[in-house]
């Protein structure tokens, strides 16, 4: 049945379904997870490396992580082409603002911005549908620190804490039983690894398999911050998901 | 001829323009308001090109509410005087707007500011600014007198001491001028100087 409905993104199926959509989010589900979790003092995104091999020689050490503009990062799950792409227009759109206007664009409009575009494709024909979510954190004057989520039908929302990709309803639960309003980041981050480790399929958690970037204010300027790998296993090794690397071997 | 001026007080902004609206040697109008008000906040005193100021003003007016319908906060004054200034810059290569604009406003962050931008699209923050045959004296008489911490009724004054220096110096001087302010209550007009009205239409 569905068949005759699925192969065209704008048709609706009898039922009210737009198939292809549905598709691209089925994608993500099998896609590395990142998580994020709104603080008072800043915001925090983690994400799981999906590593294809050891010899595959990335250009950067950052495959989830992006900042978008000096106040807005975000984390990616789904196909990474895609991805490229929106990232690209969204820092496109960030700039155009600050061409305009001299100031930073305020978090809520480059996410929606960026979800028109990811919307347009649901609805004109003969192109699928993004297969991405995205977590945008940033700060800006008007709301302070905030956490967007995105899907491919180009919804959005704003969370206090969000889980995409690979079990994110698992993830999503647990962060519903575990988060407290007036959360600091460092319990942010403490939080967000804990919710990875439960998550991920993976035994024990490594710099290899995680990325962690944080938005937050350092002497009122808002900063984005990548934790290097070794701060990371640090971390780890703290929180108690890891075991420390002389005991490994 | 024309003459448009503000300045920066203590907690806001002023601006004057006069209010002739002329054609050649004729005078077509003594009470035409050359003071836009943008939004709650902001003033944008113009002058030039009678058509031109009219539509420029009116298009930067609508494009400021229109961001405000479509993000739900206002533009600050910094950003829509950067948005005037890009709008104009563009234009300046195409068909240019004959506008000069003295853009005045309050904001919560910055309190009050006003921005000097001219037709081709210079933009300043200044303390005072004004444009047209009457800047020759406005701008000496602030340069004068002009204090950052002045109330409303001293940069009144001194609004006042500047319209009467065109008055009285300025050979093609207009005869009425329109004053307002704005502060963190908004903006509004706040006064009138007319030495003419115009001539009452006979009943008979």
């Amino acid at each position: 049945m569905s068949r005759r409905y699925d192969s065209r993104t704008t048709i609706f199926s009898p039922e009210g379904r737009l198939y292809q959509v549905e598709y691209a989010m089925e994608a993500i589900g099998n896609a590395g997870s990142a998580i994020g979790i709104l603080s008072k003092d800043g915001v925090v995104l983690v994400g799981e490396k999906k590593v294809t091999s050891k010899l595959l020689q990335t250009s950067t050490s950052s495959e989830k992580m992006y900042k978008i503009d000096d106040h807005v990062a975000c984390a990616v799950a789904g196909i990474m082409s895609d991805a490229n792409i929106l990232i690209n227009t969204a820092r496109v759109q960030a700039q155009r603002y600050t061409f305009a206007y001299q100031e930073p664009m305020p978090v809520e409009q480059l996410v929606q911005s960026l979800c028109d575009t990811k919307q347009g494709y649901t609805q004109f024909g003969g192109l699928r549908p993004f297969g991405v979510s995205f977590l945008f954190a940033g700060w800006d004057k008007n709301y302070g620190f905030q956490l967007y989520m995105s899907d491919p039908s180009g919804n959005y929302g704003g969370w206090k804490a969000a889980a995409i990709g690979a079990n994110n309803q698992a993830a999503q639960s647990i962060l519903k039983q575990d988060y407290k309003d007036d959360i600091t980041r460092e319990e942010a981050v403490q939080l967000a690894l804990k919710v990875l480790s439960k998550t991920m399929d993976s035994t024990s958690l490594t710099s290899e398999k995680l990325e962690l970037a944080e938005v937050f204010l350092s002497n009122g300027k808002v900063k984005y911050q990548a934790c290097s790998p070794d701060a990371l296993n640090k971390m780890l090794v703290n929180a108690g998901l890891t075991q420390p690397a002389t005991e490994e071997s | 001829m024309e003459c448009v001026f503000g300045m920066v007080g203590n907690g806001f902004s002023l601006v004057v323009a006069d209010s002739s609206a002329v054609h050649s040697i004729l005078v077509h109008k003594s009470n035409e308001d050359k003071i836009m008000i943008l939004d709650s906040h902001k003033l944008m005193g113009a002058s030039g090109e009678a058509g031109d100021r009219a539509q420029f003003t009116e298009y930067v007016q609508k494009n400021v509410a229109l961001y405000q319908f479509r993000n739900g906060i206002p533009l600050t004054t910094a950003a829509a005087a950067n948005f005037t200034r890009g709008e104009l810059a563009t234009a300046l290569r195409k068909n240019p707007y004959m506008v000069n604009i003295i853009l005045a406003g309050y904001d919560k962050e910055t309190g009050p500011s006003l921005y000097y931008i001219d037709y081709i699209a210079t933009l300043h923050k200044v303390d005072k600014a004004a444009f047209g045959y009457g800047s020759y004296f406005s701008l000496a008489m602030m340069d004068r007198h002009y204090r950052k911490d002045m109330t409303v009724e001293e940069a009144v004054d001194l609004a006042d001491k500047c319209i009467l220096e065109i008055r009285s110096r300025l050979v093609v001087a207009p005869p009425n001028f329109v004053i307002k302010i704005v502060d963190k209550d908004g903006a509004r007009e706040y006064a009138w100087r007319e030495s003419v009205k115009d001539a009452p239409v006979s009943t008979s």
